[in-house]
């Protein structure tokens, strides 16, 4: 509720998603693999969705999908009623290495969706506010070699949010970060997600970072992934790590991956 | 020297160590530019003190010459404080100063002075002064003639190398084509294509550009290629995601990622291309430090030879030298290792 509140506060920001009874599959060596079976997700406009699942299960080709990267076997995906077939930067990616081109500086690697769009000569302004947005203006003529990872990271996520996508999809983009770096990371991105309202998807196989960051939890099954179960977070930002309600959730949801022994 | 703990090291082993090997110091770093003063001295001497066995009208100069480049060694030494870069320069070059100062010392010696090798064969220092003082025009004639075809020959090899190496390794269809070809063609060294070459083409200066270009063309289109395919397709999924189109993808990912690859095939395009200019020249293009060196051959010219030798290799590290310029100007971003 708190995220509809926010997409009605601030209009167009975000975009509904709605990704219906896709089935996907790969071919490997002629054999057929089934990474997807069936999912239907439908997600609000600025709406925080975590996807879990065990590693290897297929969130990150349902991610794929919704950046139109790939094309799935059966179903469809809609970013607000207009069917997705192709990238658009509404719809940006970040995954889970910085994926930085190392022939650009930190600038130019944020310029890149704008130069791509061949809206820089008239927006160059836009790249140097996503700069201010993760605090990197004063690498603007870094070269990526010379960042740290979590630097790189943010470069990543500003080279992203330089092109106000209505979608943001991340794929573990905090994953081989240290775990500092990574809790002041996600706390940047709720922040980032409250201030400009885009609808987020999140893949994670961190239960706690899903239930810090996330409005809605979707836990997937072991391979072909299916929705196992959509929970909702009632709480509000910022959240504490040893807030007992998330705790109660974090031992369900790691019951439903079949990890209650360990907890 | 006292070893000493950090406690006093800090505050007091500073001035202590200074003194004594101050003047150490002072002495290693001029001691080898004043032995490089005294070698080019020996040289000039060397050139002046004994009578030439032969008739070189050079001899007098190359010794005066000598005890000019002395002195600079020596007053550029004793005041390379007050010279800046080019003092710290000669410091740093100073070992080679010396090593070439004996050098011309010993073939001075053993060839005008004594003769102790073979003389037509092995002419001394100031009769390649001489060359190239007196037959100057001849011999920038064929540098010009020589940097023409091989300038144009390298360009056109690798621009067309370049061009198919990035068709082939972004079109599966050109790929499909060009790729047996390329297979079949591309290991033939350019040589062989010579015979050929000088009675298809209209002229013997096509002949060699195109051999040249061949020569140059198979590294590049090879190198390109091969970058160009082992591009990660990461960053074309990022490329993509943020809205670019197939014509960005290969000239703002594609190509400059393939940068480094596209590099080393024009380095090793360059070397090959060089082994065909000079025998081109010396086979049939009449013009030419190639074909100098052949015209110097004809005439027992030994002299002139080694002049043009001594030209051509200057030309040919100049020209790797300028590549390797341009490639760390353009390729910054993978140098460095500042980590911040």
């Amino acid at each position: 509720m708190v995220a509809l509140a926010q997409a009605i506060a601030r209009p167009a920001a975000g975009a509904a998603l709605d990704i219906e009874q896709v089935s996907h599959a790969f071919d490997i060596d002629g054999a057929e693999l089934p990474v997807l079976s069936d999912v239907s997700i439908s997600v609000e406009p600025g709406e925080f969705v975590a996807l879990l699942g065990p590693s290897g299960c297929g969130k990150s080709t349902l991610l794929r999908l919704v950046a139109g990267l790939d094309k799935p076997r059966s179903g469809t995906l809609r970013e607000d009623e207009s069917r997705i077939n192709s990238p658009h930067p509404s719809r940006v990616v970040v995954f889970q290495d910085p994926t930085l081109f190392p022939w650009r500086s930190v600038w130019d690697n944020v310029a890149l969706g704008l130069e791509a769009q061949g809206i820089l000569k008239s927006q160059r302004h836009r790249v140097d506010d996503a700069l201010d947005l993760v605090g990197l203006s004063s690498f603007r003529s870094a070269y990526p070699h010379q960042l740290s990872g979590g630097m790189a990271q943010r470069v990543a996520l500003a080279r992203a949010l330089v092109n106000d996508p209505k979608i943001l999809v991340l794929d573990e983009p905090l994953g081989k970060l240290d775990s500092l770096t990574r809790i002041t990371m996600q706390a940047e991105l709720v922040s980032l997600w409250q201030r400009k309202g885009f609808t987020t998807l999140l893949v994670t196989h961190d239960a706690e970072e899903a239930l810090v960051l996330a409005n809605r939890v979707i836990v997937f099954s072991d391979r072909p992934a299916r929705v196992k179960a959509d929970i909702r977070v009632d709480r509000p930002y910022p959240r504490h790590r040893g807030d007992p309600y998330l705790a109660d959730l974090r031992r369900q949801i790691l019951g439903l991956l079949g990890l209650d022994a360990t907890w | 020297m006292s070893t000493y703990s950090l406690s006093d090291g800090l505050a007091s082993g500073a001035p202590r160590l200074s003194r004594a090997p101050l003047l150490a110091n002072w002495l290693r770093e001029t001691g080898v530019g004043v032995l490089a003063s005294i070698a080019w001295i020996g040289f000039g001497l060397s050139c002046l003190w004994w009578q030439d066995v032969g008739d070189w009208s050079r001899t007098h100069s190359v010794g005066i010459a000598a005890f000019i480049v002395a002195a600079v060694a020596l007053f550029g030494t004793l005041g390379a404080d007050y010279l800046g870069s080019a003092g710290r320069g000669l410091r740093k070059r100073a070992p080679w100063l010396v090593a070439l100062g004996a050098f011309l010392t010993l073939w001075e010696v053993a060839t005008a002075k004594f003769a102790w090798l073979p003389l037509p064969f092995f002419p001394p220092p100031q009769s390649i002064v001489e060359v190239y003082t007196d037959d100057l025009p001849k011999l920038l004639d064929s540098v010009f003639a020589s940097v023409k075809l091989q300038l144009g020959g390298y360009l056109v090899g690798a621009t067309i190398g370049f061009l198919t190496g990035v068709s082939i390794g972004w079109s599966h269809a050109v790929g499909y084509w060009v790729h047996p070809v390329l297979r079949f063609i591309g290991p033939l060294p350019a040589t062989a294509w010579l015979p050929i070459a000088f009675f298809t083409f209209p002229s013997s200066w096509s002949a060699s550009t195109f051999l040249i270009a061949l020569a140059t063309g198979f590294p590049v289109t090879v190198l390109t290629w091969s970058g160009v395919a082992s591009v990660s397709n990461a960053y074309y999924d990022v490329a993509r995601t943020l809205g670019a189109k197939p014509s960005f993808l290969v000239l703002k990912v594609a190509i400059p990622a393939a940068l480094p690859h596209v590099f080393v095939g024009l380095f090793m395009g360059l070397g090959a291309s060089f082994a065909v200019l000079v025998v081109a020249e010396m086979i049939g293009v009449k013009a030419g430090l190639g074909w100098y060196l052949q015209w110097a051959q004809g005439w027992a010219a030994y002299a002139n030879m080694y002049a043009a030798l001594i030209v051509m290799s200057l030309l040919c590290s100049g020209a790797i030298t300028l590549l390797f310029s341009i490639r760390d100007r353009l390729l910054v971003w993978q140098k460095g290792t500042v980590k911040w």
